[in-house]
């Protein structure tokens, strides 16, 4: 039995065995799906309920009251698939921001990829998603939108959005550990990206208000992106439409690449230190 | 930078420091970085290791010891990988598991089968391992009949029993092990002897942080003394275990001279004093003897080799019984107050005579020597020097003094009131 000896090194982000990664990832995750609904008599179905329910509260408001979707064909499958997407980012990085510092019991007792634990968070919140597009399927079948090819290309949309939002995690994560002032800072952060994003209101409505303003709202990763999405599922405005060229989709892809590659470099320098910074 | 260990070796620390950062003024609002951009953010290095060096080979229980605060936890999460080192270069080979804590990721809202789940995985096994091993993980934990409880619902017993029995199905090569075995009622304590003592049979690597000596002598071949942040000494688990007890009753003087003392030994300076021998003797015997008769005059005795030249050397013997209690101190500045001079090369023998009431069994002598004022420590033998004391009437106290019984009627009865 000769086995290789091999350098201890400290923690890292990755690790260097990404099997094991995988393994904590999913089994973090597993857990944390079981423990959120524990106690809950309908259990999994509240992740369906709850953003249905908000989002019937939205629409009723938004079509009735407000009337925001005037004259926008399918608002409300366009509607739910902007909340939901948008839920998505929240969730991930609202509660990746204290993901650390709530697993300091295991960081500081095992010596594992610190990575693992923002994207735990964001695995969960992907399971959570997948449930929700199942919803946002029913609605779009129900409303009648006819089937494009074009619903072929929403992976990646999805895609980007998982990426951008585990690395926006991983950035706040990071700060947070030593500084606890991210928490309240991104709450309001989450609130006013909620109104900079076409969500409540189509970008149409921007746009005929004002081009420019338009641009700017799109070069925003998240707004970019459920623009992206709305138009692969049922058409209306592409996001190289309102940013005036498809050359300039590259602005929100761009700054989505740079986000998620300084959330990264930030998270991959305090993890080595992050059992004792905590 | 030191090359790879060798075969033999399953654990290789080579000059590894670690030290934290304690800030004198915390910082930790963004607010007060942008109020006071300028100032610098002070702190004081704590050195909680400092130029570590050792080697386990494969298969040794090796024992970490050390006071509060010496840095032996911290010398753990390095080697486990939850510490970055500073600096120097650490080794291991085969897949290691720490138990710096019992019960890693065990969350009160889930049942026995998910604890165990995270709780392994964190240790190393895969999710299709410990799903295959649940059923024996129970078994072991004899907690089958409660599977579907959620963990609060347990008692605390339940719960170590239950992550004991994970960290003995996790099956690693090497266990890092840091005073868990510190819990748990005595039944428990004796199944963790049972189980530490099969790892060791088959053939695993254990490095084990304790504060209990028992444990060290019953289990570690070798064992570590750290003093803050440094190394001590290396040796076998005995030596290791009395200088952990000289360390611990010494005053914080003679402390510095231990600590200096091993760490020039261990450099190969040698001490100033060397102790070549130590025994009992007794009358009956006429010299050196094993065996002293309670009751009966005897002597313990010293041979001691001056490297260079001392004056009123302070010569002490301790006795120690099978449970390491010091039950006797002779000391020679008590009654001899001038040991006089010794010129280097000198060899000495010293003797002290007193009335031997120890209780009969089994005693170790503990010799040492000190410089003159008793504070600097010159010498103590590492091994040991048993003898024995027969006799009857063993009452389980350690002496049996000479002594008379007398029976009195009671005041009141001699004058009877009138």
């Amino acid at each position: 039995m000769s086995v290789e000896a091999y350098r201890v090194r400290g923690p890292t982000a990755l690790g260097r065995d990404p099997r094991r990664f995988w393994n904590l990832t999913r089994t973090l995750a597993a857990t944390d799906w079981k423990v959120r609904f524990y106690g809950s008599a309908l259990g999994y179905l509240w992740s369906l309920l709850r953003p249905l329910m908000l989002f019937g509260i939205v629409y009723f408001v938004f079509s009735y009251v407000v009337q925001a979707g005037a004259g926008v064909e399918h608002y409300g499958v366009i509607l739910l698939l902007a909340m939901i997407l948008y839920f998505f980012f929240s969730e991930v990085t609202a509660a990746g921001v204290t993901s650390m510092v709530d697993r300091e019991s295991l960081l500081r007792k095992v010596g594992f990829p610190r990575a693992v634990v923002p994207l735990a968070v964001a695995l969960v919140a992907a399971m959570n998603l997948a449930l929700n597009l199942v919803v946002v399927a029913i609605f779009v079948v129900a409303s009648g939108v006819q089937p494009r090819w074009t619903w072929l290309l929403l992976p990646i949309p999805l895609a980007l959005m998982l990426v951008f939002a585990t690395g926006v995690a991983m950035l706040l994560s990071a700060l947070y550990v030593r500084y606890r002032d991210v928490r309240p800072i991104w709450e309001v952060v989450l609130q006013g990206l909620f109104y900079a994003t076409p969500i409540l209101y189509p970008i149409e409505a921007v746009i005929g208000h004002s081009q420019t303003l338009a641009k700017i709202a799109l070069c925003n990763p998240i707004a970019a992106i459920i623009q992206q999405s709305r138009y692969l599922l049922v058409g209306g405005t592409s996001l190289g439409e309102g940013l005036g060229s498809s050359a300039l989709a590259a602005i929100p892809l761009v700054i989505l690449v740079a986000v998620t590659v300084l959330g990264f470099l930030v998270f991959d320098r305090m993890a080595p230190r992050a059992a004792e910074e905590l | 930078m030191s090359a790879a260990p060798a075969d033999d070796v399953a654990v290789k620390a080579d000059g590894v420091a670690k030290s934290f950062r304690l800030p004198t003024e915390q910082v930790s609002t963004l607010k007060e970085r942008f109020v006071h951009p300028t100032r610098r953010r002070r702190h004081e290095d704590l050195h909680a290791l400092q130029d570590v060096s050792f080697e386990v080979a494969r298969g040794e229980v090796f024992g970490i010891v050390g006071r509060n605060g010496s840095g032996k936890s911290t010398l753990m999460k390095c080697l486990a990988g939850i510490y970055r080192s500073d600096a120097g270069e650490m080794w291991l080979r085969g897949r290691m598991a720490p138990f710096i804590e019992l019960g890693v990721g065990f969350n009160p809202d889930l049942t026995a089968q998910d604890n165990v789940l995270v709780n392994a995985v964190m240790l190393g096994l895969t999710p299709e391992q410990s799903r295959a091993r649940y059923g024996s993980i129970m078994d072991f934990a004899e907690l089958h009949e409660f599977a579907e409880l959620k963990l609060k619902n347990y008692s605390s017993g339940m719960q170590v029993r239950l992550a004991f029995s994970v960290m003995v199905h996790v099956d690693a090569d090497l266990l890092l092990i840091d005073e868990v075995l510190a819990v748990g009622d005595a039944a428990f304590q004796e199944k963790c002897y049972d189980v530490l003592q099969q790892a060791r049979d088959e053939g695993r690597t254990i490095l084990l942080v304790t504060h209990d000596m028992g444990q060290v002598q019953r289990f570690c071949d070798r064992a570590l003394l750290l003093d803050r942040g440094r190394v001590v000494a290396i040796g076998d688990s005995r030596s290791i275990a009395r200088q952990y007890t000289e360390l611990n009753f010494a005053t914080p003087l003679q402390r510095e001279s231990i600590v200096a003392r091993s760490t020039s030994a261990r450099r190969g300076l040698g001490g100033a004093v060397t102790i070549v021998d130590a025994w009992a003797q007794s009358v009956s015997a006429e010299g050196r003897t094993v065996l002293v008769e309670r009751g009966e005059p005897a002597s313990l005795a010293m041979r001691v080799r001056f490297d260079v030249a001392a004056e009123d050397p302070v010569f002490v013997f301790e006795v120690v019984d099978e449970h390491e209690r010091r039950v006797l101190v002779l000391s020679s500045d008590r009654t001899l107050l001038r040991s006089g001079r010794h010129a280097a090369g000198d060899e000495l023998d010293v003797v002290v005579a007193f009335e031997n009431y120890l209780a009969p069994g089994r005693y170790w002598i503990w010799p040492r020597v000190s410089a003159a004022g008793g504070e600097e420590l010159l010498a103590f033998r590492e091994g040991n020097y048993p003898f024995a004391v027969s006799g009857t009437g063993a009452g389980g106290a350690v002496m049996e003094v000479p002594h008379l019984f007398e029976l009195h009627p009671a005041p009141s009865m001699q004058q009877p009131a009138s």
